[in-house]
């Protein structure tokens, strides 16, 4: 059995920031990461980061990444598993890793959970076909795989996720269809929407799919217009030839392991879904059991590289690192989360932040 | 509205469009960033301080069209492309608008492109006069086009 002083679970943005921050005050940290790289969702990112200066804004996803994992690799603290995944945590704290092939065990002293999120996806007639995607897969098939997706996308969803990938598969030198959303107004950054309205892509506000067809595999798709109640209006009806059916329709984080060892959850719908109660140290009802980035609450990525920062910090302070300097670091990344959620777009985190604090009484 | 669609309106514009007086005196930043984000680089870019957010980063670009010379170095850090400079006084017919550019192939001088409004529709076909790379990193170029002087408020994108 491997024993280990912190055990990170998941290298995205969250879970490098959390090792980084631990191994720089001491302590030493094995990263577990699903995938054959790590990076999580950052490697293909391909757009600048919004932000200020600390949490790289201006970078690109892709280089933030390439700089937290280089960072990570050449700490002498910090050993990365990666094509590892982590399967339980036991009563005991040991924790099962699927690692080179073998069943194995870790003894951690502390646990960082920074799983992130899946994709939600979306029911309609159709929605089985070869051509229907997550956002995801699409971004990873450009921007990782160098495939190109599909000649003609209709995109769904216009958050960031939507409006960005949407973006991206213009570069790519795909034709976007059109970027639907079935409320009136669009949720993500009114510049990611500016953008693409300029490069001849529409974004239809008040617009849901009835369904996709094709013999086989996508071929198009049938649009139309929703009233007031949301209701789709007949006769608005569209016809949208396309080959792919791209979906941005939110993430739920992925909390399995946290409900596995007994953290306290609740339904918090502000944070896309049942979330682990954590502290402001981001310590879950488990002591010794950390949650950072979207596994939390989804937010932007900038959120979850501050949050692994201050999980990171406060799990290596509890292993009596850092004295004196942890405590200035704790509040420093606070404060920045505090920055970050401060204007009208954190006003759904704050209030889904609020709903977690009730609930920890 | 913008909120619906994505594509600024003449009241949004009017609070982001310095005077008559201000684009006769010469190149100038116009920050189409009209909604309260947690972002701020560029305030970091503006050498000269006329790009601040005194309320913290999650303000409005307030811009000082005084202080800006439309240098043009924000452009390409706004990881909005939310950034122009327009230049009315290029010529006496023309105006240079600076638009920030992430796709390819990358146009060269001389070449004429096709201008587009905000809304994507094309407004024809325009001269590009500067390319300037952002550099390994950055990857945002910013492409110079002269463009009628009525034109220039309205050619905010280009297709090569």
């Amino acid at each position: 059995m491997k024993t280990i002083e912190i055990l990170v679970i998941g290298g995205g943005p969250a879970g490098l920031c959390a090792a980084i921050s631990a191994a720089s005050l001491g302590a030493k940290v094995l990263i577990v990461e699903r995938d054959e790289i790590p990076g999580g969702q950052l490697v293909k990112q391909t757009h600048k980061f919004f932000g200020s200066e600390k949490q790289y804004a201006g970078d690109r996803g892709i280089h933030i990444g390439q700089m937290l994992v280089e960072n990570a690799q050449n700490d002498p603290n910090i050993e990365i598993w990666h094509a590892s995944t982590v399967l339980s945590i036991y009563e005991d704290g040991v924790v099962t890793v699927e690692h080179e092939e073998k069943h194995t065990k870790v003894k951690p002293e502390k646990i960082i959970v920074a799983t992130g999120a899946a994709e939600n996806f979306l029911g309609f007639p159709g929605n089985d076909m070869p051509g229907v995607y997550g956002a995801g897969a699409v971004q990873t098939l450009m921007n990782v795989a160098g495939v190109m997706p599909a000649k003609r996308v209709l995109m769904i969803g216009a958050g960031n996720i939507g409006l960005i990938v949407a973006y991206q598969l213009k570069q790519a030198g795909v034709e976007v269809a059109a970027v639907i959303r079935r409320s009136p107004v669009i949720d993500g950054y009114l510049v990611h929407a500016s953008k693409i309205q300029r490069a001849a892509i529409p974004i239809l506000t008040r617009h849901t799919i009835l369904h996709a067809y094709g013999d086989g595999k996508v071929e198009g798709a049938v649009i139309v217009k929703v009233g007031e109640d949301k209701k789709p209006i007949p006769g608005q009806e569209i016809d949208i030839k396309c080959d792919a059916i791209c979906l941005a329709v939110g993430l739920s984080p992925l909390t399995e392991l946290c409900w596995q060892a007994g953290c306290k959850m609740a339904y918090i719908s502000e944070l896309s879904g049942h979330v682990p109660i954590v502290d402001d140290n981001l310590e879950t009802t488990v002591k010794g059991i950390y949650c950072a980035g979207d596994v939390s609450g989804v937010e932007e990525a900038s959120s979850a590289m501050v949050e692994g920062r201050l999980a990171g910090v406060s799990a290596a302070l509890s292993l009596g690192y850092g004295k004196g300097a942890a405590i200035g670091l704790q509040k420093e990344a606070q404060k920045e989360l505090r920055q970050l959620r401060d204007g009208p777009m954190g006003n759904h985190i704050r209030k889904g932040l609020a709903k977690m604090e009730h609930n920890r009484l | 509205m913008l909120l619906n669609d994505g594509i600024p309106r003449a009241e949004d514009l009017a609070k982001v469009t310095p005077t008559d007086e201000r684009l006769k005196k010469g190149p100038v930043v116009i920050v189409e960033c009209f909604q309260e984000i947690p972002c701020d680089p560029c305030v970091k870019a503006c050498k000269r301080g006329a790009i601040t957010m005194p309320g913290g980063i999650n303000d409005i670009p307030l811009v000082d069209f005084d202080l800006c010379n439309g240098c043009s170095l924000c452009i390409s850090m706004c990881p909005g492309l939310a950034i122009f400079v327009v230049d009315k006084t290029w010529s006496e017919d023309r105006a240079r608008v600076l638009i920030p550019y992430e796709y390819l192939p990358v146009p060269e001088v001389g070449q004429s492109v096709t201008g587009m409004d905000r809304a994507g529709k094309e407004l024809g076909s325009f001269e590009v006069v500067k390319v300037n790379s952002g550099g390994k990193k950055n990857k945002t170029w910013t492409i110079s086009i002269a463009v009628p002087q009525e034109l220039a408020m309205e050619v905010r994108g280009i297709n090569v």
